[in-house]
């Protein structure tokens, strides 16, 4: 498609519209990550005389209000790491049964998975609170964790299942005459072909964890054990809380995710909505 | 027995069937951590909430709460404004990323960012950028001759300020979602269209439009149920101010149960948006199945 005239220019002007609306917070944040204190109350497109003091502080714990940064980092981390374990093997497990087995009962777990995909993770934070409470884990990492799973393992499931039955199914049946029983046919055969989605659905589970703020506010309190997002949230308790350092901690946790989702963007956006393009 | 052995090596009905309840028990064997979850983390949480909120009174109190009231406009407000207006630059904005513009091409990889970037952080910078002393919108207006004004302070504007961010955030994912969309469209229907001599714009409306209907309305939904439970926006754009007037449910929620100590309360709220989430879902469920 070739472009003529006010076309040409209508075209670009979108464009370049959308280019500021995209980046420009993206670009504040990074700005105001840079500046100094006395200058981020002098608000300016652009930095005049740019510093990393913010950047230092933050990484050697050198203020009060990041003084658990790595602690907060590994906190964020593990729970991150432990839910995409936990999910990659439920998920490949259950998506194993879904895609190649023929059983009674697998188009309800279909419909249960779905619908966990879909409800609000925020609507069950009473009743998970409750019961958190009552199983003594309230402070605990495995509390997040669980809740964790629960809310990506579908996601998992769905996707991988949605692979696993393109896979033809004559490839199960020349190992069943091999001689290999299910569980040999599951690490030999399945699990190697599906490890492009497996990627995929890691990835997810791992943001998901990462990003996650409200169940960690619930669940987890005490600087040393709580998650970044939670520790950013917390610099809003008090007015004179120093903005600066607070965008270089959102610059330094927000890289992990940008370098995720520029590598798996292609399978991040498959799944669930496209499968429903091609069946429409 | 050794005899069945030898006999299950030609199948015949009995063994057929022995095979099949062997395949449903393998089925749920490895599906069981998955069941495992449903029954624990999925079905009894809801029963439990469900339980909690059966008492007829939380309703009555709640219904009488002003804030409450308010809280039910403020979600409709910010769930119907900013899923809809986000699926409609969704739309249109596919149409510019399925181009071969080599432009449009590099501003498809920047425009991800905001997707990419976490909830906290971009709130957060959103948040500064709207302080009415030393953000850089008001700072900008100002240098343009106009006003600044309080952006987070006033209701209005603080709703609209969490829309806006909501919709910069999920715009890219929504619009990759119908480039692939527009992708699979067959392109003998455009060819056909262009033989016949139609102006793009009836190509949208005739071609591009009915072949997306259904994804549209899926998509739709799907963000609608999800934004319904959107707390991370409100908590940290307006955190409810001022006094309270710019909740959504899960943040009101959240104030009632853990902030002011009326569990039941929390709870009704979640109870009283469930009848609509749970419609919501069960269509999902039987258009994508």
């Amino acid at each position: 498609m070739r472009l003529r005239g006010w076309r040409k220019g209508a075209f670009y002007g979108v464009c370049v519209l959308l280019l500021v609306w995209t980046v420009f917070p993206v670009y504040y944040m990074v700005m105001l990550s840079l500046v100094t204190w006395e200058d981020l109350f002098k608000p300016r497109l652009y930095v005049t005389n740019p510093t990393f003091e913010n950047y230092y502080q933050t990484l050697t714990q050198g203020n009060y209000f990041v003084s658990q940064f790595w602690v907060q980092m590994y906190n964020s981390l593990s729970i991150a790491l432990l839910t995409t374990a936990a999910v990659l093997v439920i998920g490949t497990l259950g998506s194993y049964a879904l895609a190649r087995i023929t059983f009674r009962g697998s188009r309800t777990i279909q419909s249960l998975t779905l619908f966990t995909y879909i409800i609000p993770s925020s609507f069950l934070s009473i009743p998970f609170f409750k019961m958190m409470a009552d199983f003594d884990l309230i402070g605990t990492k495995l509390s997040v964790i669980l809740v964790m799973i629960t809310f990506t393992s579908p996601y998992a499931v769905w996707i991988l299942w949605d692979y696993g039955k393109t896979i033809p199914p004559d490839i199960d049946d020349a190992a069943m005459i091999d001689g290999a029983g299910p569980l040999a046919i599951f690490f030999r055969i399945y699990l190697p072909l599906i490890l492009p989605p497996m990627v995929a659905i890691a990835t997810y589970a791992f943001l998901f964890s990462w990003n996650e703020y409200l169940y960690v506010v619930l669940f987890l309190s005490g600087e040393t054990h709580i998650t970044i997002p939670v520790a950013m949230g917390n610099f809003l308790a008090t007015d004179d809380a120093p903005w600066n350092i607070l965008m270089s901690v959102a610059v330094l946790y927000s890289i992990p995710p940008v370098i995720f989702y520029y590598c798996f963007r292609r399978h991040l956006v498959s799944g669930l909505v496209t499968g429903s393009v091609t069946s429409a | 027995m050794s005899q069945t052995v030898v006999v299950s090596a030609t199948p015949n009905p009995p063994a057929r069937r022995e095979r099949w309840l062997g395949k449903t028990a393998l089925g749920l064997a490895f599906c069981s951590p998955l069941l495992l979850l449903f029954l624990c983390l999925v079905l009894y949480p809801i029963l439990y909430m469900i339980y909690m909120g059966l008492d007829r009174d939380i309703y009555e109190d709640i219904f009488s709460d002003p804030i409450f009231i308010q809280t039910l406009w403020n979600t409709v407000i910010f769930v119907g404004v900013s899923v809809n207006v986000k699926m409609f630059l969704s739309l249109v904005l596919s149409a510019l990323f399925n181009t071969e513009n080599r432009f449009a091409r590099i501003l498809s990889g920047l425009f991800l960012l905001p997707w990419a970037i976490p909830s906290l952080p971009g709130i957060l910078a959103f948040r500064w950028m709207l302080n009415g002393q030393w953000g850089i919108v008001n700072k900008v207006l100002n240098d343009l001759g106009f006003a600044g004004y309080p952006w987070l302070v006033r209701r209005p504007t603080a709703i609209a300020a969490a829309i806006v961010y909501h919709i910069w955030k999920y715009l890219p994912f929504w619009t990759l979602i119908f480039v692939a969309g527009r992708r699979s469209i067959p392109k003998e229907l455009y060819e056909a269209g262009e033989i016949d001599g139609t102006t793009p714009l009836q190509r949208f409306r005739y071609i591009t439009l009915p072949m997306l209907r259904n994804l549209f309305m899926i998509c739709s939904l799907l963000s609608m149920v999800f934004t319904l439970g959107d707390f991370v926006i409100i908590k940290i754009m307006t955190g409810g101010a001022p006094g309270d007037s710019t909740h959504v449910l899960s943040t009101l929620a959240y104030r009632y149960t853990f902030l002011m100590g009326k569990i039941d309360w929390g709870v009704g709220t979640f109870i009283t948006a469930l009848p609509v989430t749970l419609l919501f879902i069960f269509i999902l469920i039987r258009w994508v199945k």
